[in-house]
Parts: C-alpha cells; structure tokens; sequence
C-alpha cells in the first residue's frame, strides 16, 4: 500500500535531520505524534537527538513561525509544519516580515489543504493558500501530487537556501511524475493548434481522465511558485489555455496572463470558488459541488472550447 | 532628528536603557558586527528609533552623518529600523510583537549551536505586550529552557489597558526571573542587567516617565 504524502515527509524530513546538522523541525503540537514513530519525540528526547534542533511550541502559530525565523537567524534551515490555515493564515504577518523582510529561508510543510478535512468545516479548509504565498517576493511553492513527488522537493528544498512552501494533501495521483522542481511537465502533446491544459498536482488524475479523447497539450505543474511561464509559453499552440488548481480559482491567472501577454489569449480557471463555505462531508463531495470533479472538469473544459470553435 | 516623526516618546523612553546595553553590558564590536560570539540585541520596538540610531551611531556601528538622513527615501535609517541595511542590527521591526518570539528562536539556535557565551537581548515595549504573540513567547520561553534569553520592557504606562498586578508579574507567573528597576537609572540597569539567572530567562521591567 502506498504511503500517504505525510507519512513520506515525516519519514524523509527524519533522514534529512540526521544527513544535516544545520536542518531544525519546529512544531507546534500538530505532527508531534506523527514523527513520534520516526524519532521518538518527546520534549526531551527528540531535543537530546538532535541537539535542540527539533522543537514544539505547543499550540502557538505566531510563535512557530517567529521561533523558526530566529533559528534561521542562528544559521539554521528550519522545516515548520502545521495544518495549512494554522501555518499560512494565521501567521502571515510572521511569514511577511519574520522570514521575507528578515531574508531568511526556510520549510514550510503544509498538511490539510484546501479540503482534507472537509468534515471539519471551514476553520480547517485552506483553498487561500497558495494565493496568500503568491503574494511574498521570492518564495517557492510546490504542490506535489504524490508522495515520491513530496520526498523530490523536500530533499531539494532541504539543500536550498530560500523559503519555501509544500503544500500536502491526502489526495494522490496514481502515478508519480518525475518532476523537474520549478518546471512544468509536458505529459501529452496535442495537435498543433490544441488547446493547452494545466494540472496542479492531485487535480491531475482527474484532467487526465476528464480530458482522455480531447485533443489538448497537457502539462502537469507541481511548482506554481515561481509559475514556470517559460514552458507555457513553449507549449502554447491555440491561443485557449486552462489551469486546473486544487484551491482558490483564479490563483494563477494572472501568471498566465503575464506569460502571454504578448499573445491574444483566452483562459479558463477552474478551482474552488470565493464563497463562504459552509458544507462539511468529504472532499469528493466538495470537487462534486464545485464542478471539479472529473464529470465537472470535463463539462466545463468542453463547453470553453466549444466557445472558441464557435468564435 | 527631522521633527515629523510620529514616536518622540517612544525614543525618549528607551534612550537610557538602550545606551546602558550599548555602553556597558553587550559584547558588540562594530568592527565586527557580524562575529558569531556577540551578544544578540533585538528591538522588538521599533517605533521611535531615533535614540537607538543615536546609540548605534555614538558606539560606531552608523556614521554620525548619517542621522541627518533619517526618513529619506534612500537612508538606512527609517521611521522603522531595517536589519538589512543597518550594520548591527539584529532584525527589522516597526511591525510590534514579532522581536520577542524571534528572540526566543535566537536563543534556541544559540542553544543547539552549544554558544553559550553569546546571550540575547530584546526591547519591548509596555503596550507592545498587548500583542498576544508576546505571550506566545513569554510562556514558550522557560519551559523551553531559554535561559540565555533576556527581556527589557520599557514601561512609560502607554498599554490601553494596563497591567494589574505589574509587568513583571505577568512573567513571573511563567518561569521567568525578574527585576523592577528605575528605567532612568543607569546603575540599577546595569546591576538589572548584570543579574545572573542560570535556570530561567530574564525580565527586566524599566519603568519610566508616563507618556503623554
């Protein structure tokens, strides 16, 4: 049975700290008891391990953040992880200034997602995330879609310097992509003038089936952040573009229209809509009602390029 | 200083304490800002910098010419102080309530490096502590064993609401050592600051004139 993307990171960032003596892990209650398995984490053993480079706060998200910042001050690469409106929301201040205007680096391992927990209700439904993230200069984000994707971008964002932000979700595609980090990934050419789709990470396995006998080139992106405009715009045949993204609809739109700015373009943006929600259930049931499930996904990518032809 | 900015009183209020760390208790070298052994100073405060920037200029780290320049578009010295482009100096703040839980992380990585001779120091501010995030810290701070950390809250009496029972209290109650002293009074901040306190991070609550 495959793991789950938490599961690899908490195995992989467990390696990282035993391969980097300058890599600290500060938590604030949340995934305590995930890594207790891997390092045995107690207030006191976990620190004695790993000479104080291994923290909890206790449930304090601005402290999380801070605390991270004046480890990173002190010359380490800390990997801060919490749920994702724990993380990015609560303390984006702490992001802005802490880390950004500081110029420090560091790991930010999101779990949660957009809608993870959907059962939970809106307090632990993220889909702002990544937008919140696209608004801070020189920060990475990276929303993999399986977990042999989440171990090739942390083990890089390990050995990197910048902040950077994995976003991990409890949805996975089938198959890995040997992503590249940073680029895009070109799964499926389509004919010359073929509209081009955009998969963000575990909404890929729903395009690849919504769009199985649509002529589209399609790419796949498990880095948003920076958004790899090169491999866009190398790809582009039809002026039609599409992104498909597991959060706020519209996050990447203006990435994509900067791409092209020099081509007349039309561009369709399916992701979860800027509403109040208040359902809980599951997240198939959330994709369902949002018309982001396969059935949805493949109606509205249709009805868009039927538009074009008919223009 | 230019007379348009917005926090006199703050900078009248830190003055004596900012030049009694500077003068006499850190390990600082402006020939060396940047030497692993110092002593960390952070200004949790950042509003009002005029006499830290005077301090940083009268030990060497600034150029005294450079306090004319204060508040221009390409000074390093702004209405809020920017570590990035002040040598010496820590971190940027303006923003209140990030200083302290940073400090914490300092002291932590100090810790896990096994420096135990650089010691940190942040300036916060009385009303500053109505940032929750402060007491995020406060209460993180000795239970985490951060015994190189210390605290000096510059009390001019500015928190809306106050604080019944005192300052001080407020980290008693979570483990911390304390010390009560005349804000003014060099001696009694140096000794303040001086106070060794091997099982405990340290408050020093400096109270001074009422603002307004």
């Amino acid at each position: 049975m495959m793991d789950t993307m938490r599961e690899r990171f908490v195995r992989v960032t467990t390696e990282l700290l035993d391969e980097h003596s300058n890599l600290a892990l500060v938590l604030a209650d949340i995934g305590v008891s995930q890594f207790q398995g891997t390092i045995g984490f107690t207030e006191t053993g976990a620190m004695k391990r790993f000479d104080g480079r291994v923290v909890n706060v206790g449930i304090r998200e601005q402290l999380l953040v801070s605390f991270a910042a004046g480890m990173a001050l002190e010359g380490f690469r800390p990997i801060v992880h919490t749920y994702a409106p724990f993380l990015v929301e609560r303390p984006f201040e702490q992001f802005k200034l802490d880390f950004g205007h500081q110029g420090l680096g560091g790991i930010f391992v999101s779990v949660g997602a957009s809608l993870d927990t959907a059962g939970l209700g809106r307090t632990h439904q993220a889909p702002e995330d990544i937008a919140l993230i696209g608004t801070l200069p020189g920060w990475e984000a990276h929303v993999p879609g399986h977990p042999d994707e989440v171990e090739v971008l942390l083990r890089r964002a390990a050995a990197g310097s910048g902040p950077v932000y994995i976003r991990l979700t409890t949805e996975s595609n089938a198959q890995a992509v040997d992503v590249d980090p940073g680029r895009m990934t070109r799964l499926r050419p389509g004919s010359p003038d073929a509209a081009t789709v955009i998969a963000v990470g575990p909404m890929l396995d729903r395009v690849i089936a919504a769009t199985r006998d649509m002529d589209v080139n399609l790419l796949y992106a498990a880095t948003v952040r920076p958004f790899d405009r090169e491999s866009l715009t190398e790809t582009l045949a039809a002026p039609e573009v599409v992104i498909v993204e597991p959060y706020l609809e519209g996050t990447s739109a203006a990435e994509a229209s900067a791409a092209l700015m020099d081509r007349p373009h039309r561009l369709l943006s399916l992701g979860l809509p800027r509403v109040e929600h208040r359902h809980y259930g599951s997240a198939s049931e959330h994709y369902a009602a949002h018309r982001l499930d396969e059935s949805g996904i493949r109606e509205r990518i249709g009805e868009f390029l039927r538009q074009s032809a008919a223009a | 200083m230019t007379g348009d900015e917005k926090h006199s009183f703050s900078a009248n209020s830190t003055l004596d304490v900012l030049w009694v760390l500077y003068d006499r208790v850190l390990r600082v070298n402006p020939a060396n800002p940047d030497d692993t052994e110092r002593d960390r100073f952070l200004l949790s405060k950042g509003h009002g910098p005029m006499a830290y920037y005077a301090v940083l200029a009268a030990k060497g780290f600034i150029p005294l010419d450079a306090l004319p320049t204060f508040g221009r578009y390409d000074s390093i010295l702004g209405f809020h102080p920017d570590g990035q482009l002040i040598p010496g100096v820590e971190i940027g703040s303006g923003s209140l309530g990030h200083g302290l839980p940073i400090a914490s992380g300092v002291a932590a990585g100090l810790r896990a490096r096994r420096m135990d001779g650089p010691r940190v120091f942040c300036l916060v501010g009385d009303a500053e502590l109505d940032e929750g995030s402060n007491h995020e810290a406060i209460a993180a701070a000795a239970r985490l064993g951060l015994n190189n950390l210390n605290v000096v809250v510059v009390d001019n009496k500015s928190a809306s609401h106050g604080w019944p029972g005192g300052i001080a209290a407020r980290f008693a109650v979570e483990g911390w050592s304390t010390s009560d002293v005349d804000g003014r009074d060099h001696g009694a901040l140096h000794e303040a600051f001086s106070t060794p306190h091997p099982e405990a991070p340290h408050a020093v609550v400096a109270h001074v004139e009422t603002k307004g």
